[in-house]
């Protein structure tokens, strides 16, 4: 049984139909990767698996039971949490505090903590009084992951986590990633930027106009077909 | 001497105005909600305190730990059921419906007690004083300044020291996001104004025990503690405390060169700080 997918799910951003039945699966202790252009109906997707928009048709199942109608802080307490696209720091909290506020629906303990965290990006322990807000990019990105790590989640959805940041500070947050997933997460990461996607990933999935145009793993999935699937033009 | 008497009660009284406003400056930090019924709601409160002491014989003191959860229950009823369902872009909603709220609850009142001007007797601490230095200071404004003062420091204790708080300033910040970290804003909203009651049952006890109170006195209540929620800055309980303090001296100050004009001053003292800074005196830094 996967630990969590979508059958059929289709859903609106807005008057906008987003997903045209899409289906995808997350086996536990896997990293699946969704890539896809800039419109392409991923974050969307993002945030039905989340709750924060209800699906339109179709089923959202985690751990075999229907999740598709649970608002986001229902989901959240069964374990599920959200890095959200622009990273969404809570301006009045500092960075502790929006480490601490991750926990706040679903303190279970686990491998996360503030320790931890710290040990993870050290950089947050130097900053954890400043306002979350008064970080770098790459800085605030890390406080996002930390703050989604702090609930233990059993599946961990990153919203485009290298959007607007310099190369060498992607690397270093992928960098994490190893780690988040030798403690047992299972982890949806949704990205335009490729490269560091498919170096962490088992598997992958491309969307294109609200559909999955292709899936495979990455080592049996060619640049060119990506390329098509991505930009739905053949290139070679 | 006489001038820094007037001062000193002038001071204490705005102890009795940041206790209106604290409630008030609360919900609106936390949910941007103006409650147009804030007022009538103290007076709600100071006839729940009425009815136990007349009623049940209680102390005016063991009355109000009486009606402190009543008033929370209240609270959270009222804007859950109620009040979320206004809570949107549009800030018209909680205006028109708050303002229903306040007609309604004035008119039950009035209904149920009549016109009449009543008091919640407190005894031989009403009238008692304290001597400090040249300046005789009464007991009870005394309480109600170390009141308010109480309620200010565990206001800010409860923002910015418990889970609770962080949880109110991140739905304030981000309702959606909020919600991602499992916080569900209509219970927070609820929880805001349930806190807020129990600080406008502190603020009744005052009010009720200070002086006569009629149903009708809602509106300006309202009003003083509008005017020391900007004073002071949106979102700021210490500016707050400064607000109701800034109207209370002045209500004193021109009360004292012409009784006619104690109301006047202290709108007038208002302006004057809009007038020199806008959003109050201590801002928050983010809005």
């Amino acid at each position: 049984m996967a630990l969590l997918e979508t059958q059929g799910l289709t859903a609106f951003y807005g008057d906008f139909q987003a997903l045209f039945g899409v289906d995808i699966t997350l086996d536990a202790g896997e990293t699946v990767a969704i890539i896809g252009a800039n419109g392409a109906g991923k974050s969307t997707l993002m945030r039905s698996m989340s709750g924060m928009i209800a699906n339109a048709a179709g089923q959202v199942r985690f751990e075999g039971r229907e999740i598709g109608a649970l608002p986001a802080p229902d989901v959240m307490a069964l374990g599920i949490a959200m890095v959200p696209e622009g990273r969404k720091l809570f301006p009045s909290l500092s960075v502790e505090e929006n480490l601490l506020i991750g926990r706040y629906g679903r303190a279970t303990a686990g491998a996360w903590s503030l320790q931890t965290v710290y040990d993870l990006f050290p950089v947050l322990k130097e900053r954890r009084n400043s306002p979350g807000t008064a970080l770098s990019g790459g800085q605030q990105q890390m406080v996002a992951i930390g703050r989604a790590l702090m609930s233990n989640p059993k599946v961990l959805l990153c919203d485009e986590i290298s959007l607007g940041l310099a190369p060498v500070i992607i690397r270093d947050i992928y960098a994490a990633f190893p780690r988040i997933r030798a403690e047992g997460a299972s982890i949806v990461i949704v990205e335009q930027d490729i490269g560091q996607a498919l170096k962490v990933a088992d598997r992958l999935y491309c969307m294109m106009e609200g559909r999955v145009t292709l899936s495979g793993t990455p080592a049996s999935v060619g640049r060119d077909e990506i390329h098509a699937a991505y930009f739905g033009a053949h290139t070679a | 001497m006489n001038w820094l008497d007037t001062i000193v009660q002038g001071i204490l009284l705005g102890g009795l105005y940041a206790l209106f406003a604290a409630g008030l400056s609360l919900v609106f930090g936390i949910m941007r909600l103006v409650n147009l019924a804030h007022g009538d709601l103290i007076v709600l409160a100071a006839f729940l305190l009425l009815v136990l002491v007349s009623a049940l014989g209680l102390n005016p003191f063991v009355a109000a730990l009486v009606a402190l959860p009543v008033m929370y229950a209240i609270g959270w009823g009222l804007q859950f059921l109620v009040l979320n369902r206004t809570i949107g872009d549009d800030i018209l909603p909680p205006l028109l419906v708050t303002f229903g709220l306040s007609v309604v609850i004035q008119n039950a009142l009035l209904q149920g007690f009549s016109a009449d001007s009543r008091r919640v007797p407190v005894g031989a601490l009403e009238s008692a004083s304290l001597q400090i230095g040249p300046i005789s200071v009464g007991t009870m404004p005394l309480f109600t300044f170390l009141s308010a003062v109480g309620v200010i420091v565990g206001l800010n204790l409860i923002f910015y020291r418990t889970g609770l708080g962080r949880a109110f300033r991140a739905t304030s910040d981000d309702r959606a996001t909020a919600g991602l970290m499992g916080i569900r804003a209509d219970r927070i909203f609820a929880t805001a104004t349930g806190l807020a009651m129990v600080v406008v049952t502190i603020a009744a006890l005052f009010l009720g025990t200070r002086a006569n109170f009629d149903p009708t006195m809602g509106p300006a209540r309202l009003i003083y503690a509008f005017e020391a929620v900007i004073i002071g800055g949106l979102g700021s309980f210490w500016g707050t405390l400064a607000g109701g303090v800034i109207i209370g001296v002045a209500q004193t100050l021109g009360a004292a060169i012409n009784p006619e004009w104690q109301i006047l001053a202290g709108h007038l003292a208002f302006l004057l700080v809009l007038l020199v800074r806008p959003r109050g005196l201590f801002p928050r830094a983010l809005d």
